[in-house]
């Protein structure tokens, strides 16, 4: 079970950066060109369906219902950190039961969903989880779908806060820090995620592949927005 | 929370643990195990922070701290206080969902015809 543990906490960062990051507004705002294509999408339809993959969000529930949208949320990151997604191998080392989590996540019928806002779950997902959920949003997002998903650039060093993204305007985001305790801990033990890589352009347009079409945004953090067509 | 402090109110304790279907006409407050499906087509249903249920819920107004699994339909609002762990779809004319909620599933805000209705925090 220690080794479980070890692999879970992996995920979040150390607690010698806590201080650090104690003068760090909670929330932080970023204009988002992205959320303003998708924005169009929601305004120029009725009763699309949109699956936020982010922690439960009343602002972007009401956002998305406020216009007579549907809302899913479903919390990939932190379903991805069940133990029991853990079961050990033969040598006793714990391994990642992708087949597993989509058994339990992200289960809904073939297209299904117009928008699937993926936030930075690729950036601090599993490495072994995240081609599977891009194949699976695949099967579940309509043709002519939307995906935004947002991406470290290099400029990120690995203890990247990861953020919460709450959608307060047409293309403004509202960013909160985001921090839950690794199971087994107690609740007052919550820790921020750890950034688990840096894709570069070829790695996203590799996972994107079986996409219709991808779109890149620059922005002046150190974040890529990737627009992606189903 | 408290129990509702308003009116008669049926109140289910944490040691208490029911697998069937349940209806009334009278609000229920529900902290133990309740497994199976609960209707209250014009009262409230408030599932407290010990609370368990595994059921399809039906009723006016659904005010949950603890823990639903099922689809919730009220006619009326769904509040989702901070320490809710909620999976399942939910179809209502107004959502509150404070800061630590946790949902898994969909949210279809049904307006009433004539009637202002919205989602709000």
């Amino acid at each position: 079970m220690a080794s479980v543990s070890d692999n879970v906490m992996r995920f979040f960062r150390s607690s010698s950066n806590q201080a650090a990051r104690a003068a760090v507004p909670q929330k932080l705002t970023r204009r988002s060109s992205g959320m303003g294509e998708i924005s169009r999408l929601l305004n120029s339809q009725e009763g699309l369906c949109v699956l936020d993959m982010g922690s439960t969000s009343a602002n972007n529930i009401r956002f998305f219902t406020g216009k007579g949208h549907k809302n899913y949320s479903e919390d990939l990151l932190r379903s991805s950190l069940d133990p029991a997604l853990r079961p050990p191998d033969s040598a006793g080392n714990p391994v990642v039961d992708s087949k597993k989590f989509l058994e339990e996540n992200l289960v809904y019928a073939n297209a299904q969903f117009d928008v699937v806002l993926c936030w930075n779950l690729p950036d601090y997902l599993e490495e072994s989880l995240v081609k599977p959920t891009i194949d699976r949003l695949w099967s579940v997002m309509k043709p002519g779908g939307y995906l935004l998903a947002f991406f470290h650039t290099r400029d990120a060093g690995p203890d990247s806060i990861c953020y919460r993204y709450h959608v307060t305007d047409t293309d403004m985001l509202e960013m909160q820090e985001v921090k839950f305790a690794p199971p087994g801990r107690p609740a007052s033990d919550r820790q921020s995620p750890r950034l688990q890589r840096v894709f570069n352009n070829r790695h996203i347009e590799n996972l994107f592949r079986d996409f219709a079409s991808i779109k890149f945004f620059l922005a002046r953090d150190a974040i890529r927005e990737v627009l992606v067509v189903r | 929370m408290d129990a509702p402090q308003t009116g008669e109110f049926a109140h289910i304790g944490k040691s208490v643990v029911i697998k069937g279907e349940l209806s009334g006409s009278e609000d229920l407050y529900v902290d133990g195990n309740v497994e199976g499906k609960i209707e209250l087509r014009n009262h409230s249903l408030t599932v407290g922070p010990n609370g368990n249920v595994k059921a399809d819920v039906s009723a006016k107004a659904v005010v949950i701290q603890g823990k639903l699994d099922g689809t919730v339909i009220a006619s009326e609002r769904v509040e989702l206080r901070k320490s809710a762990v909620v999976t399942g779809d939910v179809t209502t004319q107004r959502i509150a969902i404070e800061e630590g909620a946790f949902l898994k599933g969909k949210v279809d805000i049904q307006k009433e015809a004539g009637k202002a209705g919205a989602a709000s925090s």
